[in-house]
């Protein structure tokens, strides 16, 4: 693949397709319902993080601000996935057993104790009732927290879509890095510089994960990363990525003294988060669509096969 | 949870059945369909799949477009303009035997430009042996029968969608006004009563044959052999290798030309084949923010 910016003297890979039709179907899931949870799955994980951070170092405004997104988050992502069911009113099957084939599955078992241990804990802390419960259902949820933020990559990856499936190994550090960067930037917009130090450095680790993950997934893919540099996916993750990049180094320059700039800089990294999932979300139904993304591949790979056998 | 990937020959035992009927599935020979839709019209009448609408496409005899959750059997038509490929020997200059090129393979015909080539093929659920969408079916709704056969349970399907694109075939799909996923059954019904799949019953000219999986293989080695002696060197099976990405189809096809040009992929891999790096990499990222989380907390304490 040639590196981003340079022009191809290769001629665009030829194919043949049954009258230019889509081989595997599009991904049936809703927008905004799903890359809006992917989103609130990222953020509501890594703020169960931060809160316990935020707890452990006696910092309450920020240790509030966390507990609230991350329950928040938590509650606001259920009912997006409840919606986007075509039966909602059957979504308790989804518990009805565990599947490690399904990542769908393994996420409805985090979910369920994470939405109820996050909302348990910000509920303690905010009435002050119960402490030692709440911050009992505190530690459970920032334990169950990274699992959800990460495992929405194998949800994607995990299916026939070829700019998902084949970024299975950086979706879920992306995911992880973009989570962190927006559960960091949540607490820079809504807590005071003074106490927002973890929140801070939240988002530099996080938005570096992020950024390197991203362009590790275009470096490694080939065409079917196309996707992602393309088209309004391709704007979505391009806008992601510049504002993360200026948000995190406002954060690292002026995030300690400047309040203003602390809380511009949390907000565009939430901002960044959310543009990511749908930037990533919307490639995928952009290889579906087109034939070429499942074709080429897979006659690449056939090509490869027969060059081995003969080779051998 | 059974085997994922690879070779398994029994999947209906790997699948938790002590005592189980044969395998059985669909050897869907190509070479003989006539494309008179008889299958995709018995398929809607035994199954009462609802209509999906009456559009004509304009792009060939093809209106049904594509399987989908209400279109179980569907028939392509490819129509292919071919200046080279002359169904009657006249003798011209070429650079191979005279006669020798196969490509017609007795199906083409003559138009006024030329020569165009039809194949017709009838499309079915795989049944594959590791079938994502069975895998990825959060409820378990999805299931393997006793027949070895892929099977959606409309009670407990909750409409997640996740079976969609996870098939490596573009088989299954929601049906919008109902909201839950569905698919060729293999006719499971009729199968509980010895009966084979109505569209295997109205096929006029045998290219959809039902039976015992092994001995469908058989039937389909010997008629590619027969069809490479006769110099149609084009024709191929498809989704017979119980080797390949999915473990080998329990509804697989001989045909005519590149599985593309019938608008199927030309090597599926079930996509849980690699859950294992999937699920690996969830837990380095999920390792890497508790690592970021705490990295956050030993920093400078302001």
């Amino acid at each position: 693949m040639t590196p981003r910016g340079e022009t191809s003297m290769v001629p665009p890979p030829e194919f043949e397709s049954y009258y230019g039709r889509q081989i595997i179907k599009t991904p049936t899931w809703k927008t905004p319902d799903v890359p809006l949870y992917l989103f609130l799955g990222g953020m509501g994980g890594a703020s169960a993080v931060l809160a316990e951070v935020a707890a452990s170092s006696g910092r309450p405004d920020l240790e509030r601000v966390a507990r609230v997104t991350a329950a928040g988050s938590a509650a606001l992502g259920t009912v997006a996935l409840v919606h986007d069911l075509g039966r909602p009113e059957r979504f308790l099957n989804m518990l009805r057993v565990l599947k490690p084939t399904s990542p769908l599955s393994v996420g409805s078992f985090i979910l369920a104790p994470f939405a109820s241990l996050s909302g348990a804990a910000a509920a303690s802390f905010l009435t002050g009732r119960l402490p030692r419960l709440g911050r009992l259902a505190g530690v459970g949820a920032a334990a169950l927290g990274p699992p959800l933020a990460t495992y929405t990559g194998a949800l994607l990856a995990n299916t026939a879509v070829p700019a998902w499936h084949e970024a299975h190994r950086e979706l879920p550090f992306i995911f992880a890095g973009s989570g962190a960067a927006a559960a960091g930037g949540m607490a820079m917009v809504f807590s005071p510089c003074a106490q927002a130090g973890p929140a801070r450095r939240m988002v530099l680790m996080g938005a570096a994960m992020e950024i390197v993950g991203a362009e590790r997934l275009l470096d490694r893919i080939g065409l079917v990363g196309e996707p992602y540099r393309t088209g309004r996916p391709g704007r979505l993750m391009s806008v992601s990525r510049s504002l993360t990049a200026v948000a995190a180094g406002a954060t690292l320059v002026l995030g300690r003294r400047s309040r203003a700039v602390s809380a511009l800089a949390g907000a565009a990294c939430v901002g960044a988060s959310v543009l990511t999932r749908f930037g990533i979300f919307e490639a995928g139904l952009a290889s579906a669509r087109d034939p070429k993304y499942t074709v080429v591949p897979q006659k690449e790979r056939i090509a490869a096969r027969e060059r081995a056998a003969v080779g051998r | 949870m059974g085997r994922l990937s690879g070779r398994l020959d029994d999947v209906t035992a790997d699948a938790g059945y002590e005592d189980h009927p044969p395998r059985v599935g669909f050897f869907t020979d190509t070479s003989v369909c006539i494309g008179c839709k008889a299958c995709e019209v018995a398929c809607k009448t035994w199954n009462s799949v609802p209509d999906d609408g009456y559009l004509l496409t304009g792009m060939s005899y093809d209106n049904t477009q594509a399987l989908g959750a209400s279109t179980w059997r569907h028939v392509a038509f490819v129509e292919k303009s071919s200046e080279v490929s002359l169904p009657v020997d006249l003798g011209m200059p070429s650079m191979s035997l005279p006669g020798a090129d196969p490509s017609a393979a007795g199906q083409a015909t003559e138009s006024g430009d030329g020569v165009v080539t039809w194949l017709m093929s009838s499309d079915v659920c795989k049944h594959c042996t590791h079938a994502a969408c069975l895998d990825v079916c959060p409820t378990g709704s999805l299931f393997r029968t006793e027949f070895g056969t892929v099977v959606v349970q409309p009670d407990i399907c909750n409409g997640c969608g996740y079976c969609v694109p996870a098939c490596p075939y573009g088989v299954i799909d929601l049906r919008e006004d109902d909201g839950r996923a569905f698919k060729c059954t293999l006719c499971y019904d009729r199968l509980k009563e010895g009966q084979q799949p109505a569209c295997a019953q109205a096929c006029p000219t045998e290219s959809i044959q039902f039976g015992e999986l092994d001995e469908l293989r058989e039937r389909a080695d010997a008629r590619l052999a027969e069809l490479h002696e006769k110099g149609v060197d084009v024709a191929r099976l498809y989704g017979r290798d119980p080797e390949d990405g999915v473990g080998g189809g329990g509804a697989f096809f001989l045909l005519l030309d590149e599985p593309e040009v019938y608008g199927l992929p030309p090597d599926p891999v079930v996509t849980t084949r690699d859950l294992g790096s999937i699920w690996k990499h969830v837990a380095m990222a999920a390792a890497a923010l508790t690592g970021v989380g705490v990295a956050a907390a030993v920093g400078r304490r302001r």
